[in-house]
């Protein structure tokens, strides 16, 4: 199996992405899912679909996302250019939405009545709320009672929105434990209702329908960036929780083989304490929540807590698709502590003006040096997926300042 | 001869014209002692068939009563090699009771398919139900368990169509479990005049019997299901019994077994 030149034929009809993906869900679930994908492949093959999703995404998204030349930080580094991807100027401050819309024109599509979503950081189950307000549809969102607790600014967004915040007590209280709840409300709910899931992660098809939502981002990254300097970057940078910014930045890229993609996990307080949420450097491949992927688990097979600063990366497994460029060696995937984060948080709103969020925080840690590997002259771009306006409290706090 | 184990419980009921009882414990749960006092109890209280969870810390199936079950499981370090080395205590002093697995793919699949087989037939595990591995991904775990002679057994469940039912229980042996409700364990009410038909369907498709569970909380309830299934299943109000013995200082594995002879009683009657 050559998958260099056919990147774009994964996943195959099982939904695996080489070994990884698949569909580990119970049998209630299963003709849903089947149903799901049916649904999905109608729709692709349905031009008014892509042109309504479009519209939405010009006039209500704010897409394109400018595509952004980071002088100051280019001459901080020293190395090749660095462009900012702009996705947290999107309505509701991250990339999250391009998803959301996509999977929200589907629910209708498919006669479905009610939304469920599970969220982390707060930012999928906003963008979610957001566009059942819009279209009319009640909306409940799992969230873990701890993610309840550091995130109380987008609970109360989704309620503003007329959502409904089910706080999950269950495990950990954090993202995995939503999501479990979550499929467990699906389970029992399988005739009425749509879960859009937030990341590439999940049973088939949603690491496929997530990608080809996000992949609206590096698409146009591309034109932009051939219009702006008349050829493709070296290097793409993401961070990578479930990993649905990244995949969306990397996907179009993947057959461009003079680009190199880098993904960045989140190393908490490190690697070797365990405390991190690295599935592709920490990891080993496991099943959980529908699919097959790199996992941080035990011996036993159990799931492993994440521990990040960033909400939104906080999670012990990644999508299948990283799972599968990483063994593939398309993609190669570092990894950024809190602390990095943190540090990298505060260049750029020093240097640049602008305050990303925490997850993008990671990605713009390791920046520095990947422009200096590609070097002068050459052009590196980042996806600056949210915004940090969600994180100042948890910055106030690690930095030890009141607010 | 594990699947031989399972057919004769089946048909030994049958004989007896009433359904098989089905009970589902969570290994190591309240703790392992205990745990391996209510599994020896169990048979004598009218089991014909024992279900025994091994625990994971993400059940997305599961209601809160087996999700509790889990957590104080794995408290209690329970793995699934210490879930086996149960088994193979309870098989000591019980030869015939048949004795599944249940659990997620997880724990299975970091022992590897084929060790799983293989240890799972040397402790005298009859079969198993994984939870998160439809018919679509479960063909390397059944050939491993095949070649073992141990009973892969699916679920089916209100959502599965009749266009999906062959697939559903193509290659299983043993039994099928039908899941009475679209939903987690422990959480509706069964109704048992919705499934008749398709216990019924699902007989008929597969050729072995069929047991019914989730929802099933009260003698009435598996006596209602006693009359249109081959066997019964009864879980999360199992569990609640022996959580709540073992909270109040209670002898679990007696609470368990009059629970166990309420459900047979009424099962032997319901016919």
């Amino acid at each position: 199996m050559d998958a260099r030149n056919s990147w774009g034929s994964y996943p195959d009809a099982q939904g695996r992405f080489g070994q990884f993906g698949g569909r580990f869900v119970a049998e209630t679930l299963m003709p849903n899912i089947l149903a799901l994908q049916q649904a999905y492949e109608e729709a692709k093959a349905d031009p008014s679909f892509q042109e309504t999703l479009d519209i939405f995404l010009r006039d209500y998204v704010g897409r394109p996302s400018p595509l952004y030349f980071a002088e100051r930080l280019t001459e901080h580094f020293g190395g090749a250019k660095i462009y900012f991807k702009r996705d947290e100027l999107n309505h509701t401050g991250a990339h999250k939405i391009n998803n959301c819309m996509g999977q929200i024109f589907l629910a209708m599509r498919m006669g479905k009545t009610r939304i469920i979503a599970e969220t982390g950081a707060g930012q999928h189950g906003v963008a979610t709320a957001t566009v059942c307000a819009r279209f009319g549809l009640p909306c409940i969102v799992y969230m873990g009672a701890t993610d309840v607790e550091r995130q109380s600014p987008n609970v109360f967004r989704m309620k503003l929105l007329g959502a409904e915040v089910r706080p999950v007590d269950a495990g950990t209280a954090t993202l995995k434990d939503a999501m479990n709840e979550a499929l467990r409300d699906w389970v029992t709910n399988v005739k009425d209702t749509f879960y859009i899931i937030g990341t590439v992660a999940g049973p088939h098809p949603y690491p496929q329908l997530v990608r080809d939502f996000q992949s609206v981002i590096g698409r146009e990254t591309k034109q932009q960036m051939l219009e702006r300097e008349g050829r493709l970057p070296d290097a793409l940078v993401a961070c990578i929780g479930g990993g649905s910014n990244a995949i969306g930045l990397f996907h179009p890229f993947l057959e461009d083989e003079s680009v190199k993609i880098y993904g960045v996990e989140a190393a908490g307080h490190g690697i070797e304490t365990g405390l991190h949420a690295a599935a592709l450097t920490g990891g080993r491949p496991g099943v959980l929540h529908g699919n097959r992927t790199y996992l941080l688990q035990n011996d036993d097979g159990q799931i492993i807590d994440a521990h990040s600063i960033s909400a939104g990366l906080d999670y012990p497994g990644v999508g299948p698709e990283h799972a599968f460029l990483k063994d593939t060696g398309r993609a190669t995937y570092l990894s950024a502590t809190d602390d990095e984060a943190l540090e990298a948080f505060q260049l750029c709103a020093r240097l640049e003006g602008i305050l990303p969020a925490l997850e993008p925080s990671h990605a713009l840690a390791r920046v520095g040096e990947i422009a200096k590997d590609v070097g002068k002259g050459g052009i590196v771009v980042m996806n600056l997926c949210g915004r940090g306006d969600k994180d100042i409290f948890t910055i106030a706090n690690a930095l030890g300042a009141k607010i | 001869m594990p699947v031989g184990r399972l057919s004769n419980a089946f048909a030994r009921a049958k004989a007896e014209n009433r359904a098989a009882l089905v009970a589902y414990v969570m290994a190591g749960d309240p703790s392992l002692e205990v745990c391996a006092a209510i599994l020896d109890a169990l048979p004598k209280a009218g089991v014909d068939v024992i279900e025994l969870g091994f625990p994971f810390t993400d059940p997305m199936a599961d209601g809160p009563s087996i999700q509790r079950a889990g957590i104080r499981a794995l408290k209690n370090g329970t793995t699934l090699r210490k879930t086996m080395a149960l088994v193979a205590q309870f098989r000591q002093k019980h030869p015939e009771t048949p004795l599944i697995v249940m659990g997620y793919l997880n724990p299975v699949e970091t022992m590897g398919y084929d060790a799983f087989a293989r240890h799972a037939a040397e402790v005298g595990i009859d079969g198993a139900i994984i939870v998160d591995a439809p018919p679509e991904e479960d063909a390397d775990l059944r050939a491993a368990m095949q070649a073992s002679d141990l009973a892969l057994i699916r679920l089916a469940t209100p959502t599965t169509d009749a266009k999906r039912l062959p697939a559903v229980v193509a290659g299983v042996s043993g039994f099928v479990y039908y899941v009475s409700v679209a939903g987690i364990t422990g959480d509706k009410a069964i109704e048992t005049a919705d499934i008749a038909e398709a216990v019924a369907d699902v007989r008929k498709a597969s050729g072995l019997p069929v047991a019914v569970g989730f929802g099933i909380k009260t003698p009435e309830a598996a006596a209602r299901t006693a009359k249109i299934a081959d066997g019964v299943v009864v879980g999360s109000a199992l569990v609640d019994v022996i959580a709540s013995a073992h909270e109040t200082g209670g002898d679990a594995a007696m609470a368990a077994a009059l629970f166990c002879q309420s459900l047979s009683q009424a099962i032997a009657q319901a016919r």
